[in-house]
């Protein structure tokens, strides 16, 4: 057991961030660990920035991470993994779906969307490990695009020890029934994904 | 066992567990979810109330009558439900009453950033506030037996950032349900339950001998406790900053305070004498600051952290070190903000508010504004509304605009919970005084914003069961107007005429702009797309805010995914280069 993890999810009301958080937290639970979450919600249906943070640890006090130490980003989508570098931990590893979805004043012409390499720069200065998920895509083969937050969470659990029942378990406890199997079939599609 | 839930979820549980019986509340980000969440154990009432006022004299009646309740507010609602607070600081009550109160931090969603720990003062009444969600639980019990002990209502102060994390909760043994619970019968006793000036004047003495005991039950109750360690500093907090200053101060000695007003005096002495420094770390106004001052001990506070904003860990920190309360520490590597395109929270694709939005761009009207989901109308590129300042404020302000003398192209627009919350008084002041006003309900049939609860125009009840619904435009026949009109806010070309006739007419008129949340109701058609060849890049359909809408090289483009196919883009497009696909994508 670690000492603690802590992870900082990020992406546009409406793509599953808070239930993703949801998941995360209760595993880390399962896990014996005392967990915190905080996320900013509210307005986040309206096509809004979300963001999440869960830790993981023997005590937590704060809710929130601080900047400089989360050891994972999950990113559900390019630009909103790219504004939070400030939160990331050198060594930190940094799983982005690649995804975007475009803010107004882009839709407008007014601003210009973010490169996948300036994404990558942005991301890798801060000393993180940027790995780029193909959860859309996944997703949507498994057959849902809502899907693509457990398709991340799978990715996400390469890079920690916790059994993949237990996974397994919260996912299907977690999500509503009818969508239990394919929530199980996107987390393999994101655990296997080389 | 242990169970991870969010502060409101804890409330509502906490309230459960201590035999609560009555809940009351007005939805309102970040406290809506404490109600929702009571109303769903077993053997309790609650309603949502049409406004905070309301709710709160509800709750007075069940507390009076002798059943344990708890009203639930944003802060900017205990403004709204302030004036029942001061009387039943006086009056007291017979079985527990509680209010649990919502800061806001930051303004992640409110218009105004007030400390409401100044309420207790203010009121002379006991307020408490938990550090995270297992103490949200236990202090719903700890304040109803407060308020039962003192005859006090207790208010619990909770923040955005307590309200709406997530940490593990221990369940407890569920309260056995009474079958036949006794039939209540009211106990009359006018002399303290009549705030008449001579019963008043008895009563105060009553409420300040109170406070006198509340500030002993402070120094004995373990609400308040102190943490010992180093002696060098002595950190007082409480709430969830207590959480931010562990870990900035691990090894400091800690005076963790559940009850901020009134503040336990002995303890704080008692903190000062075992430390070389007493810091108070607090979120907004030097609450427990000025306190500690007049005590006059020598304490650090808010010359090191800041009045404004939320506090976190990282905040703490740094200010901590400028000031020299810990050691500078390594310097991390700095990494800068990006500075990247944002994504501002807009209307929903489909919803029925653009349309009025947009002819009210197009006929430049002065738009005077509401709190609700149609505040959005001000964002670019609508850019469609004046003024906004809280639930209810539009009704009067127009009126004061129109006796000024001013008559041009002035609307008042609100939601429909808004104008059953705080609408109504002010509509009947415009017809009364004379006014010439035109209100626009935006009637969406629930209040959308702060999570789709059912209100008077929604025909349900918070506890799910079909109630009467109350439509605006009657209530404005009802009361006289006589100009009244009921549009489809997608039907643009009559909402242009109809708000034009409205605006020429000379007398107060309402018109109801009906359209259910789309949101809410999951309504979703086949989904629109551009013929590209067809369009002459006048810029219209970019003009109305709607998300699945880009420009692209000679014209537009309209995502398939995120359309809902309401049309309203095809309605106003010049050159019908819009058009619905064949298909069923429901």
């Amino acid at each position: 057991m670690k000492k603690k993890i802590d992870f900082f999810l990020a992406g546009v009301g409406g793509q599953g961030t808070i239930l993703t958080s949801d998941i995360l937290s209760e595993v880390g639970l399962n896990c014996g660990y005392d967990v915190k979450k905080a996320e900013v919600h509210g307005m986040a249906q309206r096509g809004g920035v979300v963001e999440s943070h869960v830790r993981w640890g023997e005590k937590v006090y704060s809710p929130l991470i601080e900047e400089g130490e989360a050891d994972f980003l999950l990113g559900f989508e390019m630009l909103e993994a790219a504004r939070w570098p400030h939160f990331l931990k050198a060594g930190s590893i940094a799983l982005v779906n690649r995804y975007r979805i475009m803010p107004p004043v882009v839709n407008l012409g007014q601003a210009k969307y973010p490169e996948e390499t300036e994404i990558e720069t942005i991301l890798s200065e801060t000393g993180a490990r940027v790995v780029w998920v193909e959860g859309a895509v996944k997703a949507r083969e498994v057959g849902n695009l809502a899907l693509a937050g457990v398709v991340l969470l799978g990715a996400l659990s390469r890079y920690l020890d916790e059994p993949e029942e237990v996974w397994i378990n919260v996912i299907e406890e977690m999500v509503p029934p009818k969508f239990k199997e394919l929530n199980v079939k996107a987390f393999f599609a994101g655990r296997k994904a080389g | 066992m242990k169970k991870i839930m969010t502060g409101n979820e804890a409330f509502a549980y906490g309230a459960y567990l201590a035999g609560v019986k009555i809940g009351a509340g007005y939805p309102g980000t970040p406290s809506s979810e404490i109600l929702y969440n009571f109303a769903r154990y077993p053997g309790v009432y609650a309603e949502w109330s049409v406004n905070e006022k309301v709710a709160l004299d509800v709750c007075v009646g069940a507390a009076y009558a002798g059943r344990r309740a708890v009203m639930t507010t944003k802060q900017v609602g205990l403004n709204v439900a302030a004036d029942s607070l001061f009387y039943v600081a006086y009056t007291g009550l017979k079985a527990g009453l509680v209010i649990i109160n919502v800061d806001d931090p930051e303004m992640h969603s409110s218009q105004n950033e007030q400390d409401n720990r100044h309420y207790a003062r203010f009121a002379k009444v006991p307020m408490v506030e938990p550090a995270d969600s297992e103490e949200a639980k236990s202090f719903v019990k700890h304040a109803v037996e407060i308020s039962e002990a003192f005859d006090t209502p207790v208010i619990i102060r909770s923040t955005t950032r307590l309200s709406h994390s997530r940490t593990v909760v221990n369940l407890e043994e569920e309260p056995v349900q009474e079958t036949n619970p006794e039939p209540l019968t009211y106990e009359r006793n006018p002399v303290k339950y009549v705030m008449l000036p001579a019963n008043a004047r008895k009563r105060h003495p009553v409420v300040e001998e109170r406070l006198k005991k509340l500030a002993e039950f402070a120094e004995d109750t373990p609400l308040n406790h102190i943490e010992v360690g180093d002696d060098i500093l002595g950190i007082i907090t409480s709430g969830v900053v207590y959480q931010y200053a562990k870990e900035i101060f691990p090894t400091a000695t800690f005076l963790k305070l559940g009850m901020v007003y009134p503040l336990p005096v002995k303890l704080i002495r008692e903190l000062a004498e075992r430390v070389k420094q007493v810091v108070v770390v607090e979120e907004l106004d030097p609450f427990i600051e000025e306190h500690v001052r007049l005590l006059g001990i020598p304490v650090k506070g808010k010359d090191v952290f800041p009045l404004i904003g939320e506090l976190s860990t990282g905040r703490v920190r740094k200010y901590a070190q400028e000031a020299g309360l810990i050691p500078k520490g390594e310097l991390k590597k700095v990494v800068s903000v990006p500075s990247l395109p944002g994504r501002p929270p807009m209307l929903c694709p489909g919803c029925g508010h653009r349309g009025i939005f947009y002819a009210l761009q197009r006929l430049r009207t002065v738009t005077f504004g509401d709190i609700g989901c149609y505040t959005l109308g001000s964002a670019p590129p609508l850019n469609a509304l004046h003024t906004c300042g809280c639930m209810g404020s539009g009704l009067g302000v127009i009126h004061g605009v129109d006796k000024v003398g001013v008559k041009d192209r002035t609307v008042a627009v609100i939601g429909d919970s808004t104008f059953f919350h705080s609408g109504v008084a002010p509509l009947i002041n415009i017809l009364y005084n004379k006014g010439v006003s035109t209100v626009i309900v935006l009637d969406n049939r629930v209040t959308a914003m702060t999570g789709h609860q059912p209100h008077p125009g929604s025909g349900k009840t918070l506890m799910g069961e079909d109630a009467p619904l109350i439509k605006a435009e009657e209530v404005a026949r009802g009361i006289g107007f006589k100009k009244v009109d009921v549009v489809n806010p997608y039907d643009f070309r009559n909402v242009v005429e109809t708000i034009k006739e409205h605006l020429k007419c000379g007398e107060p008129s309402m018109i109801v702009a009906r359209h259910p949340c789309v949101l809410y109701t999951r309504e979703r058609h086949t989904p629109y797309a551009v013929n590209i060849d067809l369009c002459n890049e006048c810029g219209n359909c970019l003009r109305i805010g709607c998300v699945p809408i880009s420009k692209v090289e000679g014209g537009v483009t309209i995502d398939e995914e995120l359309c809902a196919g309401c049309g309203f883009c095809a309605t106003i497009c010049n050159t019908k280069a819009i058009y619905q696909l064949n298909g069923n994508k429901e």
